[in-house]
């Protein structure tokens, strides 16, 4: 269990003021000059060593995302983009942080900028979290004010603008792509790749794209040290991370905790346990809507991390563990969910366009039993035919509930095919 | 130069690249639908999918630049499964409606499936519909039929200039859609049906007129701008059903305008399908010899100098020789293929024609329209423009009317008073002349065909000189011309001989009594009320104002239906081939004045169209080129004199109606209603 000491969020449940003043007796802004002055280099290889990746769902090593940045610059703008859209169902670790914690990824953002040779950031939040972009904008302002960003960012003579830019609701904009179009004022629609958003980005300039908490987590790192962050969790799965346990729980809450702690342990320590105890589980949904489904035998060892996950079939996405119950008809969540990607699809390529909704329909019609045993071999089939053939990743996201119920709940598939067979046939 | 293999064959390609494109190099087929070489990559159709080595998922080759070391497999298990699979997807929601559908047995998406596709379907959903949208009267939009793949939103964003199309909604419920329902605004729009690859976007005139295998196909070019696109005309016994494009990359690309492709309804209507002569003031029908016999029992015994002859916009070189030398041998002077009356200096090849080719607009970084809105007057000529506007760094700068062209311009004023002052050099417009590496300007009939016209084209002259407009390899010296036989009558002399009247001196002289027989030869561009008393023969193919002045009516040949030769404004020699017979008793037009000539007992020396085509090439030896642009030697030309202060006037006003064969067209009196602002305005009741 993570020790209060090691916690990177430390007013996650705004206990305490958002405000700059609050935020620094927390630790935050410490020793920024200092920290802009040991240079672009260090700051990159601080974060590589730290093996911190992507909080946002992939787990790209963040640091290796920044070194794809062009080392010199042409004379044009390169920028940062935080991608604060925060769309998956079951996710609700950003939002904590934009609105109890902003300073943490306002000094985030210096620092990245910085490591990527950034000359203005953006932050692109989902348009719902209408309060949490007035608490950003807040920080923001007083960050300026207090001159830790703006020209001569904190003295280190680095210029740096941030920007805070409203989305309109639309989940595909969290990818990065899509929501690169959208913040240039286009249709939120994912651009196919390459070239990828370090060669052409936002404006068509060198761009990279993280999510809020792994840029919030920065700050931390370079005070603490690479070696600190990489001394937590397991190789590979370094640091500390925020999940967030919904459903079937006792007390659903968001919790910062060490990468890889067991499942079970996360639950049951944070979450107050499954309701009507962990024996009353059915499956859990461990990283996000995307995410496959796993069984309560899985659930049984389970450790939360990106390889632990993966060794299951499954992923840690954003973290957001989304336990369901006995009482649960877990058909009926996984068409709800087939509906959702097929509601958000964004129309531009084929397979996502097409195969999303005929995968709803099956769902649908397999909630009630109206389907042939062949149909879920079919169903299976369609999402193959999704996963891996897109643009961007909904394609994927869509087809792993599907493949994830079917592999481990098809007889109860099957046992509905033959209950409404029968009562059909009285 | 990246080398990579493909299907076990090493391969090296230019840099940039993409994987289909090297897969195309190899002769390797990689079926696609939404990408379009004209057009930018949008990858959204995920047909073209192939496996790449150390990727695990299979990559779209159109948007994946060729690398050193590549390893492409196109045919494996993976790629083969990813296209059925696509190909699956494409198809659970479009119609099976082939059986009613115009793009059957032309169909992309039916060839694909064919070739790509699983033979059944496993789809038992309810399949998605659209409501069908009215793109206006010349593109049909079935858009349940639709896969998606944006070809035709991009043709609209980034050939026509018109950012008309786009897809609205998300999802399966994406449409493509012009937003605020409207018809397609754009001169170009034709071609949005042969970039659909289903039969979403159909050609409206032509719906449910003919299966393509029934048709027959003839390769020729088009009369109705001075561009010459080539194209092909597809016929059904004696109906010409429609007009395509076919590539030139010289000329057309592989786009044509909507005139070319959607007037060929006028092929059919108001056509001179039988000789007339007028008698007691009515045009009555008579037989060919009855009617060549009233025009010799004129023209015997008159003195050539009161004979004059005119030849029209759309005809063709042959008849134009033959016209020339039958009324030489009669002993007139007064001849003159400049309906519009212009009087610039033709002396010199190099000052009537477009020297920089259109191929060359690519070149240019600077370019100055005079007088001329070639959207309306060339539209290929502007989709050029457009197409190298788009690769950035050119300047355009517009004298005359300030209209929508599809680029950004500067406007750079209204009257000739501006290329006066560029040609001192006290423009501001100097220094961007002066620094430019490839300048162009191009002159228009809006500035040539006025009084000063002689004038405008030596100011540009001028300019030409003062700022190297022709330097090595390059000519920027530009005239546009708007019809097809212009050139060539100016290369064949069909102008007034020595002592002869230009077009308005033969008009004069019509109506003063000095000239008492006319010979239109297709010309209706004239104000044929100023034609006086004058006894006038009309040969052409469609009842227009020419042939209603006329006391003799000589059916002609319409383009389709003759073999005849044609130079561009670029000086580009190019023939058209009959593709249907002529209309009734018409004849091809060399034909009628051979005959005559004999009747008249002064036998034109050509009985068939060798023997013609080779008195061409007596007379200009530059017929003898075919399809190339021979570049007109660069000579003094031009006449200075005194500019007029009015500004240019709009040449074309109405880009759907600007010759017989347009006016005769039913598709294009509905485009003019549904594109052309009227004078007038429309009044409450209308429509």
């Amino acid at each position: 269990m993570l020790r209060d000491e090691d916690r990177i969020f430390t007013n996650l449940y705004g206990f305490e003021s958002p405000g700059l003043k609050a935020a620094q007796v927390r630790g935050d802004w410490a020793g920024a000059k200092d920290i802009l002055l040991k240079g672009r280099d260090w700051v990159v290889s601080e974060i590589k060593d730290s093996g911190l990746r992507g909080r946002g769902g992939a787990g790209f090593s963040t640091g290796l995302k920044w070194s794809f940045m062009p080392k010199k610059s042409d004379g044009g703008p390169v920028y940062l983009v935080v991608n604060a859209d925060e769309g998956e169902p079951g996710t609700c670790k950003d939002r904590d942080i934009l609105r109890h914690d902003p300073h943490k990824l306002v000094e985030g953002i210096l620092y990245a900028s910085f490591a990527i040779g950034a000359t203005a950031a953006y932050v692109y939040v989902r348009g719902e979290f209408a309060r949490e972009i007035q608490r950003l904008q807040v920080a923001v302002d007083e960050a300026y004010e207090a001159g830790l960003v703006g020209k001569n960012a904190c003295g280190a003579g680095y210029d740096l603008d941030v920007y805070v830019h409203s989305g309109a609701g639309a989940y595909i904009c969290g990818e990065e792509t899509a929501l690169i179009e959208s913040i240039e004022g286009k249709k939120g629609q994912p651009r196919s790749k390459p070239p990828f958003p370090a060669q052409a980005g936002l404006y068509s300039r060198p761009t990279t794209v993280n999510n809020v908490e792994t840029i919030a987590a920065v700050p931390t790192i370079l005070r603490r040290g690479a070696g600190w962050f990489a001394g937590i969790g397991r190789p590979k799965n370094a640091g500390t991370k925020l999940f967030c346990i919904s459903g079937h729980v006792n007390n659903p809450c968001n919790v910062e905790e060490t990468m890889g702690i067991p499942l079970r342990e996360l639950i049951d320590k944070h979450a107050g346990g499954v309701r009507g105890g962990w024996d009353n589980l059915l499956a859990v949904i461990p990283g996000g809507s995307s995410t496959p489904v796993i069984p309560r035998s899985v659930c049984e060892t389970v450790l939360m991390d990106y390889d632990g996950l993966s060794e299951v079939r499954s992923a840690l996405g954003t973290a957001g563990v989304i336990v369901m119950d006995k009482s649960t008809d877990i058909v009926r969540a996984i068409a709800r969910l087939s509906r959702f990607y097929a509601h958000e699809s964004c129309g531009q390529c084929t397979p996502c366009r097409e195969g999303t909704p005929w995968m709803s329909k099956i769902m649908d019609r397999l909630v009630e039993g109206k389907a042939r045993v062949e149909d879920i071999d079919l169903l299976f089939d369609i999402s193959k035919q999704i996963e891996g053939r897109t643009i961007c990743a909904l394609g994927d996201a869509a087809a792993w509930p599907v493949q994830g119920l079917i592999r481990h709940f098809r007889p109860e598939l099957e046992s509905r095919i033959a209950a409404a067979r029968q009562s059909a046939a009285a | 130069m990246p080398k990579l293999t493909i299907d076990g064959m090493e391969v090296e390609v230019e840099a940039g690249t993409s994987v289909l494109q090297a897969c195309e190099q190899l002769g390797i087929e990689v079926p696609r639908f939404c990408y379009h070489e004209r057009l930018s990559v949008a990858a959204n159709c995920r047909m073209c999918l192939v496996e790449m080595e150390r990727s695990p998922k299979p990559i779209a080759s159109c948007s994946m630049p060729c690398a050193d070391g590549m390893v492409i497999r196109t045919n494996t298990e993976q790629a083969q499964k990813a296209r059925k699979g696509v190909m699956e997807l494409i198809l659970i929601n479009h119609p099976l409606d082939c059986p009613i559908c115009d793009q059957g047995g032309e169909c992309d998406l039916q060839d694909q499936a064919v070739a790509y596709g699983y033979d059944r379907s496993r789809y038992a959903e309810e399949k998605r519909s659209v409501q069908d949208k009215d793109f206006g009267p010349l593109i049909n939009a079935e858009m349940t039929r639709c896969i998606h793949c944006t070809r035709c939103v991009r043709f609209c964003d980034e050939i026509a200039g018109v950012a008309v199309l786009g897809a609205v909604g998300r999802g399966t419920h994406t449409e493509i859609s012009t937003y605020v329902e409207r018809a397609i605004t754009s001169e170009l729009s034709g071609n949005l049906a042969d970039v659909c690859p289903v039969g979403a976007l159909t050609s409206k005139p032509y719906r449910f007129k003919a299966r393509p295998w029934e048709l027959r196909k003839t390769e020729t070019v088009d009369v109705l701008d001075a561009v010459g696109s080539n194209i092909r005309v597809d016929a059904r016994g004696g109906e010409v059903l429609r007009v395509l494009p076919r590539l030139n990359e010289d000329v057309n690309e592989e786009w044509i305008s909507d005139k070319t492709r959607f007037a060929c309804d006028g092929l059919k209507r108001q056509r001179l399908d039988r000789p007339y002569v007028r008698r007691n003031g009515k045009l009555e029908p008579v037989s060919w010899d009855e009617a060549l016999d009233a025009v010799v029992a004129r023209l015997q015994g008159l003195d050539g100098a009161r004979i004059a002859g005119l030849a029209g916009d759309l005809v063709d070189a042959e008849a134009m020789i033959a016209l020339k030398d039958l009324l030489l041998s009669l002993g007139s002077p007064h001849l003159d293929c400049r309906q519009d009356g212009a009087r610039y200096d033709v002396s010199e090849r190099v000052g009537y024609l477009f020297n920089t080719t259109i191929a060359g607009i690519e070149q240019a970084d600077v370019i100055v329209l005079v007088g001329t809105n070639p959207r309306l007057e060339a539209p290929l000529v502007n989709a050029r423009i457009r197409k190298r506007y788009r690769e950035g760094g050119l300047k355009v700068g517009v004298i005359g009317p300030s209209v929508e062209l599809g680029y950004v311009y500067e406007h750079l004023g209204s009257d000739a008073g501006v290329l006066a002052a560029i040609a001192e050099g006290s423009h501001p417009l100097a220094a961007t002349l002066k620094a430019a590496s490839r300048p162009m300007i191009i002159l228009g009939a809006g500035a040539l065909v006025r009084e000063d016209g002689p004038a405008v084209q030596a100011v540009a002259r001028e300019i030409a000189a003062r700022y190297d407009l022709v330097r090595d390899g390059w000519n920027g010296f530009n005239v546009l011309h708007l019809a097809a036989a212009r050139v060539g009558a100016l290369d064949l002399g069909f102008l007034p001989q020595v002592g002869g009247r230009d077009t308005r001196g033969i008009l004069d002289g019509a109506k003063a009594g000095d000239i008492e027989v006319v010979y239109l030869l297709g010309a209706d561009e004239i104000d044929a009320s100023r034609l006086g008393n004058a006894f006038v023969i009309y040969q052409g193919h469609h009842g227009d104002r020419g042939a209603h002045r006329a006391d003799v009516v000589l059916p002609g040949a319409a383009y389709t239906e003759k073999n005849g030769t044609y130079v561009n404004t670029e000086g580009r020699v190019q023939q058209a081939r009959m593709a249907v017979f002529p209309a009734g008793e018409a004849r091809e037009d060399w034909k009628i004045l051979r005959a005559l000539s004999e009747r008249l007992g002064r036998r034109l020396p050509y009985d068939n169209l060798g023997q013609i085509r080779d008195r061409l090439v007596a007379v200009n030896p530059l017929f003898a080129t075919k399809g190339d642009v021979q570049a007109a030697p660069w000579r003094p030309f031009g006449v200075s004199g005194a500019l007029l202060e009015e500004p240019f006037q709009p040449a074309v006003d109405n880009f759907y109606m600007t010759d017989p064969i347009s006016r005769a067209s039913l598709t294009m009196a509905k485009c003019t209603d549904a594109f052309v602002p009227s004078r007038e305005g429309k009044t409450g009741t209308h429509g």
